[in-house]
């Protein structure tokens, strides 16, 4: 990865930024192009922020965020607390058919996956601009190549990350001494102590992402995985994962009949003892959990051995939106070692940084080196044991295929 | 001239009213058949109906909707009859009257969500009896809450409506003079049940019969409960119609669209079933109506199903409304403890900040829908008087639309007209859209003591010269302040306990407790979860409580209008 000087970042910028105001920028005010411009343009601004408002420990941070903003910036952030990111897109979507390009009602989007791609190619996204943010060189894009390799699309800086996630078990060792550390060693499990795991149902994402990570495991060639899947003979390399999940849903939780819709609630039947072995798409879930006295204290979280999916989510600007340069300002402000190093801590939410620690002053590397680590976070290493997200056609395919045979 | 402006007022309540819902149902139509000018989309398609009916989900999602709806809807019935057959004669019906209002102030979302807790196999109930009644040192696995046939469901909304239907049932046994029917019956040597089935019976279900109605439209496309309560591998079919209209795929849009357009037919056929059944009910038992025998055990059955059904109701509502307060003091709570190990104010604490603002939104939108509905709806009665006789059938019908029609059905196409008038998103939109459901409820809870005013105390002041206008202020309303306060009071919990209208007249950005309770339901969280639907319980019974105890202060020295 090339490092970027700030002259070379203020070039990149005003390259970028003279490509994206191209023919349809023309009635709006021309964004700055430099940096120091962008922060004095920024100043004043209220963005819209789109973004998943489910956890209120996610909700606290994006709070904290707007404070920040507040206070070093002069930007107003509004968190437009949303169920779906799907449902702004419709609406930008909308807004672009009815040409209304500018003055758009959302200015951030908290997005990846299959809705980046679907955005991207509708043109419903402004950039590229991630490279030119000011901490774009502090993202470690090597050892963490899903900060710009979304579901095998490059981003190409039309979207810029703000976190990992990456599929974690956690188990009690009261309850569980030895949990299984692969699939088919799960299967094993499930036949010892039957209706004592379960996953939530697809649609629901991290639904999907089980079985993406559970195909993966079990197929001939996982490098099927990298391409789309109508390109693959879908019956024929799936096959493996329903024969095992045929035999595996008798011995889940409610036998199969019924499931989790998402993931919260499968953490609840965990919480509730109702099962003994669960799964979350954020490292540090068990740890948060156990923070907050939900979970006992003997709470512990590995990856499976052969690793387990991991990817990025990230921010992204609608090509619509009505405060550009403080939404710019605010994606690099959640890039900043200050609020990467607060969003990594257990206590708070714990979603793990998309930094290169190693690249850090050593200030802001006392900030990642200060926090608590608690005894239910993956061991160190772990996470190192990673599998890229499969092409964005398998999610579809696989959600479509899963409730045609078990959701009727 | 003033005369006039009351002239006037069903017809702008009309339209204010159902202008929105005849502009949504176009909205549902329109792209139903594929034409979506925004989405590019300008020719006539069967498209959307062709994706509707191949979705996997579709067969057992509709299955399920109809086992729910005529499942709950029927129980509720039998409760609801039963009940007032069972405790006519006795003084238990006063008091079942008296704790009608407060349980169904309870707002339909938070009461599932206590339920779920309560009767989950880890649920309180479980942890209370275990591991010492039943031996079960881990929770069973029994498959209660969320199960595929959406018996879970059917108990909470069969308990919810069954109250509601009650409450309708007092109000029209003052309508079909009740007393002196009974006691003739009585005195032909019928017993209490079976005089009440027989004589009261059919004349009181004639007058409910749109709010049951009104019931199985609602129970055959629930939401918000079924998230909380139903199976989600494949859902009941309001919710995933709503699974669809949230999903980015641009060709669910027109699918969804289809979708509201089926889930409209669906009820418009359940009206139609339940209407034949009605007509051929009437004839079977018309030989037991008239076969003179005085009593039997069909009484006693009769009695014990609407006394059991009851208890029920207004036990597990009192139940989950400590459990969510339970939880919410909670800091530690883990199976098998009957109570929390550890007791916190830290969920409060934490929620706090958020929970303010919500709350702010929910009582603007609240108030404001309730008090226009208000003004509304007394404005309708009083041009009602001045034309001396009530309205036709076609205009209760009509008032009753949006309660009769899927909420889904028309909500889709109601954002189109929002978002055309810049409106979307916006607080107004929010109390619009919450005034076609609280006007309704507002109109039944006024209308009857409206009507039954004595109308010889506004002739006298009239004749005194004073105007129509002064009359309503000066003379009526005060008469009537305790109805128009509890009109009031019922019209806010019913905009209170709102969730589908306010997340598609909202667009995302408008927040209330109804969101927000639905929302954190299924997270992760369950003390953050019972802040926030203990909340959302308070505030309707804070201002019902309001509403019964003002009148009492101001009449304090008025015999006539305590009560």
């Amino acid at each position: 990865m090339v490092r970027l000087t700030r002259r070379e970042t203020a070039l990149l910028i005003s390259s970028a930024l003279l490509a994206g105001c191209g023919p349809r920028g023309v009635s709006e005010t021309p964004l700055a192009e430099d940096w120091p411009g962008l922060l004095t343009q920024a100043r004043g601004q209220t963005i819209h922020w789109f973004a998943w408002g489910g956890d209120p420990k996610i909700n606290a941070f994006i709070g904290w965020i707007g404070e920040q903003l507040r206070d070093l910036h002069g930007i107003r952030l509004i968190h437009v607390k949303a169920a779906d990111t799907a449902a702004v897109l419709t609406q930008l979507l909308a807004d672009k058919t009815a040409g209304r390009t500018k003055d758009g009602r959302t200015d951030l989007i908290w997005i990846n996956g299959e809705n980046f791609v679907a955005a991207r190619n509708s043109g419903l996204l402004y950039g590229p601009f991630a490279q030119m943010l000011p901490n774009w060189p502090l993202v470690d894009t090597i050892g963490k190549p899903s900060t710009v390799i979304d579901f095998t699309v490059p981003t190409d800086g039309y979207e810029s990350p703000w976190g990992l996630s990456q599929i974690t078990f956690f188990h009690d060792a009261v309850r569980l001494a030895s949990p299984p550390r692969t699939l088919p060693a799960l299967l094993d499990w499930a036949r010892t102590r039957p209706g004592r795991f379960t996953y939530p149902a697809p649609p629901d994402f991290i639904g999907v992402t089980f079985l993406k990570q559970a195909l993966h495991d079990l197929m001939v060639n996982p490098a099927l995985l990298t391409r789309a899947a109508v390109d693959a003979d879908f019956e024929g390399v799936t096959a493996p994962l329903w024969g095992w999940l045929n035999t595996l849903h008798p011995l889940l939780w409610r036998r199969g009949q019924a499931f989790p819709p998402d993931y919260p609630s499968m953490s609840r039947l965990f919480e509730d003892q109702e099962t003994d072995l669960a799964f979350a798409f954020n490292p540090a879930e068990a740890s948060t959990a156990v923070a907050a006295g939900r979970l006992p204290a003997t709470t512990r979280a590995y990856v499976l051995d052969g690793g387990t999916i991991q990817n990025s989510h990230f921010v992204a600007i609608p090509f619509n939106a009505s405060a550009k340069a403080g939404a710019l300002v605010a994606a690099d402000f959640i890039l900043s070692p200050e609020a990467q190093a607060r969003k990594a801590d257990p206590t708070l939410w714990g979603d793990p940084t998309v930094l290169a620690l190693d690249r850090l002053e050593p200030g802001d590397r006392a900030r990642f080196d200060s926090i608590p680590q608690g005894s239910a976070l993956p061991p160190p290493g772990d996470l190192d044991r990673n599998i890229p997200e499969p092409h964005g056609s398998w999610h579809l395919a696989l959600e479509t295929a899963w409730r045609r045979r078990y959701a009727r | 001239m003033r005369d006039r402006l009351f002239g006037a007022a069903p017809t702008l309540t009309l339209t204010i009213f159902l202008a929105p819902v005849a502009i949504g149902l176009i909205g549902t139509l329109a792209p139903a058949f594929g034409f979506h000018p925004a989405l590019g989309l300008t020719t006539l398609s069967l498209e959307p109906w062709r994706q509707v009916l191949d979705d996997p989900a579709l067969p057992a999602a509709l299955k399920l909707s109809l086992g729910v709806g005529f499942g709950s809807t029927i129980a509720a019935v039998l409760i609801a009859f039963g009940l007032c057959a069972g405790l006519h004669h006795r003084r238990g019906l006063s008091r079942v009257r008296a704790l009608l209002a407060p349980a169904l102030a309870f707002p339909h979302a938070a009461f599932a969500i206590g339920l779920a807790f309560l009767l989950s196999p880890s649920g309180w109930i479980a942890r209370a009896v275990s591991p010492g009644l039943t031996g079960w040192t881990q929770p069973p696995d029994l498959l209660i809450v969320n199960d595929p046939h959406g018996l879970a469901l059917l108990i909470a909304l069969t308990l919810k409506e069954a109250l509601f239907l009650i409450l309708m049932i007092l109000a029209a046994l003052g309508q079909v003079e009740a007393e002196p029917s009974l006691r003739a019956a009585r005195s032909l040597g019928y017993g209490p049940v079976r005089a009440w089935l027989i004589v009261l019976a059919p004349r009181v279900y004639a007058q409910v019969r749109l709010p049951i109605y009104a019931v199985l439209a609602a129970s055959l496309a629930v939401v918000d409960m079924a998230l909380i309560l139903g199976p989600s591998a494949p859902p009941p079919l309001a919710p995933l119609i709503l699974s669809w209209a949230t999903s980015f795929e641009t060709t669910d849009q027109t699918k969804a669209a289809a979708g509201a357009v089926l889930q409209l037919l669906v009820v418009a056929a359940a009206i139609g079933l339940w209407r034949s059944a009605e007509i051929l009910i009437s004839r079977l038992t018309r030989t037991w109506l008239t076969s003179g025998h005085r009593s039997g055990t069909v009484d006693a059955a009769v009695r014990v199903i609407g006394l059991i059904g009851t208890a029920l109701a207004l036990g597990l509502s009192a139940a989950s409304a400590l459990g969510l307060l339970v939880w919410s003091l909670a800091r530690s709570w883990s199976w098998p403890f009957a109570l929390p190990t550890g007791w916190s104010l830290e969920a409060w604490r934490v929620a706090w900040p958020g929970l303010l603002s919500l709350a702010t939104d929910t009582v603007v939108v609240a108030l404001a829908s309730a008090l226009i509905a208000l003004v509304l709806v007394i404005a309708c009665l009083e041009a009602e008087d001045a034309r001396g006789r009530p309205p036709g059938r076609g205009v209760t019908w009509l008032l009753y639309a949006p309660l009769l029609l899927p909420q889904i059905g028309f909500l889709f196409g109601i954002q189109v007209l929002w978002s055309a008038l810049r409106l979307d998103g916006g607080l107004s939109a929010v109390t619009w859209t919450h005034l076609l459901f609280v006007l309704p409820y507002v109109f039944l809870a006024l209308s009857d003591p409206f009507r039954a005013l004595d109308p010889r105390l506004a002739r006298t002041s009239r004749s005194l010269g004073a105007s129509r206008l002064a009359t309503l202020l000066q003379i009526k309303l005060p008469l009537l302040v305790r109805p128009v306060l509890t009109a009031l009071a019922i019209g806010f919990a019913v905009s209170v306990s709102l969730y589908l209208p306010t997340i598609f007249a909202g667009a995302g950005r408008v927040e209330t407790l109804a969101t927000e309770a639905v929302a954190l339901a299924s997270g992760g969280d369950r003390r953050q979860s019972g802040v926030v639907a203990f909340t959302q319980t308070a505030l309707p019974f804070i201002v019902l409580g309001l509403a019964l105890a003002l009148p009492a202060l101001m009449a304090r020295n008025r015999q006539g209008l305590r009560a």
